[in-house]
C-alpha cells in the first residue's frame, strides 16, 4: 500500500468514526431516538463490555493449543470478585494481573 | 461558583479515569509496539492514532494491514467494530446537543468506551439528573491523553516488553472492572451474561461481527427481562388512568 492510500485510509477511518460518534448528537431534534432504542441503551455498557471481556477470558489466546487457559480464567474471576466487593478498578486490575503472573510462573513449578 | 463546580467535576472525571489508566497503558503500548514493528514511521503511527482514536479498531486495522487486506475491507471492519459509538452517541445526545459546536465536536471525537461507561454508571446513580458533562469531559480528555501517550511510549519502547508479562490481559481485566459495577439488576445481569455467552459462541464470525451480534443479543436479553418484570406495574397504572 503506498503512502497516499495509507493516509487516505486513515482519514476515511477518522471521518467515519467521527460520524458514528456525532451522528445522534448532531441529529438531535431533527431525528429523535426511538423510545425502544432509548430503553435499550441502558443495557449497552453491560452487554458490550461483557462481549469484549468474555472471549478474552474464556477462549485461549491465538496460537495457544490449550482448550481452556485456566490461569486467565481464574485471574478474571479473582478480578471480578475484587470489583464486586471493593468497587475499585485499580485493586481488581492489580489482583487480576498479580494472580495471573503468579499462576503462570508458579503453576509450572508445582506441576513439575 | 458555576465555573468552580465545573472544574471540580472535570477533576473528578480525571480521578475516575486514572484507575483505568494501567489497563489502557498496556493496550496502547501493544498498539505502538505492533505498529512500529510493522515498519510504519513515527509520524504515520501518530497520525493513525489521532485519526482512529479507537483502540480495538486500530489493532484490527494493523493486523489487516499486515495481511495486505484491501483498504475498503479495513474501513468496513473499523466501522463495524466502532458501531457501538452510534449507541453511545444516542445515549449522550440528550445531554450534549445543547453544547456549542466548538465543545460538541471535540467532546464527540473523544467519546470512548471507558469515559462513556464511567459517565453512564455515575448518571445511573441519579437517573433523572442531567449528565455531568464536565465529569464526562474530564474522563474523556484524560482517557484520550493516556491513549496517545501510551501508543507513543509503545513506539519508543519497541519490542522490549517480553510477552511473558501477559500485558494484553490487562485490557479485558479493565473492561471487567467497569462491567461489574454496571450490573445493578436482573435485567443488566441478563444483558451481560447473554452478551458474554454469545460473544464466545460467535467468536469465529469474520470481521469482528461476533462483537456486534453479542452486543445486540445482550441488549435484547436486558429488554426482555425488563419487559417481563414490569407489565404488572404498568397495567395497574393503565387501569387507574
Amino acid at each position: 500500500m503506498n503512502d497516499l492510500t495509507l493516509w487516505g485510509l486513515f482519514v476515511a477511518v477518522g471521518i467515519a468514526t467521527l460520524v458514528l460518534r456525532l451522528a445522534f448528537i448532531e441529529g438531535h431534534g431533527r431525528w429523535s431516538v426511538p423510545p425502544l432504542l432509548q430503553r435499550a441503551l441502558q443495557y449497552v455498557p453491560a452487554s458490550v463490555l461483557a462481549a469484549l471481556v468474555a472471549p478474552a477470558v474464556v477462549l485461549p489466546p491465538a496460537g495457544s493449543d490449550v482448550l481452556v487457559d485456566w490461569p486467565r480464567l481464574l485471574a478474571a474471576v479473582i478480578a471480578a470478585l475484587m470489583a464486586w466487593f471493593f468497587r475499585n478498578t485499580l485493586y481488581s486490575l492489580l489482583a487480576g494481573m498479580g494472580s495471573l503472573l503468579a499462576m503462570q510462573n508458579l503453576l509450572p513449578l508445582w506441576i513439575g | 461558583m458555576h465555573a468552580s463546580a465545573g472544574r471540580q467535576s472535570f477533576q473528578q472525571g480525571i480521578q475516575a479515569l486514572l484507575p483505568l489508566a494501567p489497563g489502557v497503558l498496556p493496550f496502547g503500548l501493544v498498539t505502538g509496539v505492533t505498529a512500529a514493528n510493522q515498519g510504519y514511521s513515527f509520524f504515520e503511527i501518530l497520525g493513525m492514532t489521532l485519526l482512529f482514536y479507537a483502540g480495538s479498531a486500530q489493532m484490527a486495522a494493523l493486523q489487516l494491514l499486515n495481511e495486505q487486506a484491501l483498504p475498503l475491507v479495513i474501513l468496513i471492519t473499523v466501522v463495524v467494530i466502532n458501531l457501538r459509538f452510534l449507541m453511545y452517541s444516542a445515549a449522550l445526545a440528550p445531554h450534549m446537543h445543547r453544547l456549542p459546536a466548538k465543545a460538541r465536536w471535540p467532546l464527540g471525537y473523544m467519546i470512548s468506551d471507558q469515559s462513556f461507561a464511567l459517565s453512564m454508571v455515575r448518571n445511573q446513580q441519579q437517573p433523572h439528573a442531567p449528565m455531568d458533562l464536565w465529569f464526562f469531559a474530564g474522563s474523556s480528555f484524560s482517557m484520550w491523553l493516556v491513549w496517545q501517550v501510551s501508543v507513543i511510549l509503545g513506539v519508543m519502547v519497541g519490542s522490549g516488553i517480553p510477552a511473558s508479562w501477559s500485558l494484553d490481559f490487562a485490557i479485558p481485566l479493565s473492561f471487567l472492572a467497569i462491567l461489574v459495577p454496571a450490573i445493578r439488576n436482573s435485567a443488566s445481569l441478563s444483558a451481560a451474561l447473554t452478551g458474554g455467552l454469545v460473544a464466545v459462541l460467535a467468536h469465529g464470525l469474520p470481521y469482528n461481527l461476533g462483537l456486534i451480534v453479542a452486543s445486540v443479543s445482550g441488549i435484547a436479553a436486558g429488554l426482555l427481562v425488563e419487559t417481563r418484570k414490569k407489565p404488572a406495574a404498568s397495567h395497574q397504572q393503565g387501569a387507574k388512568a
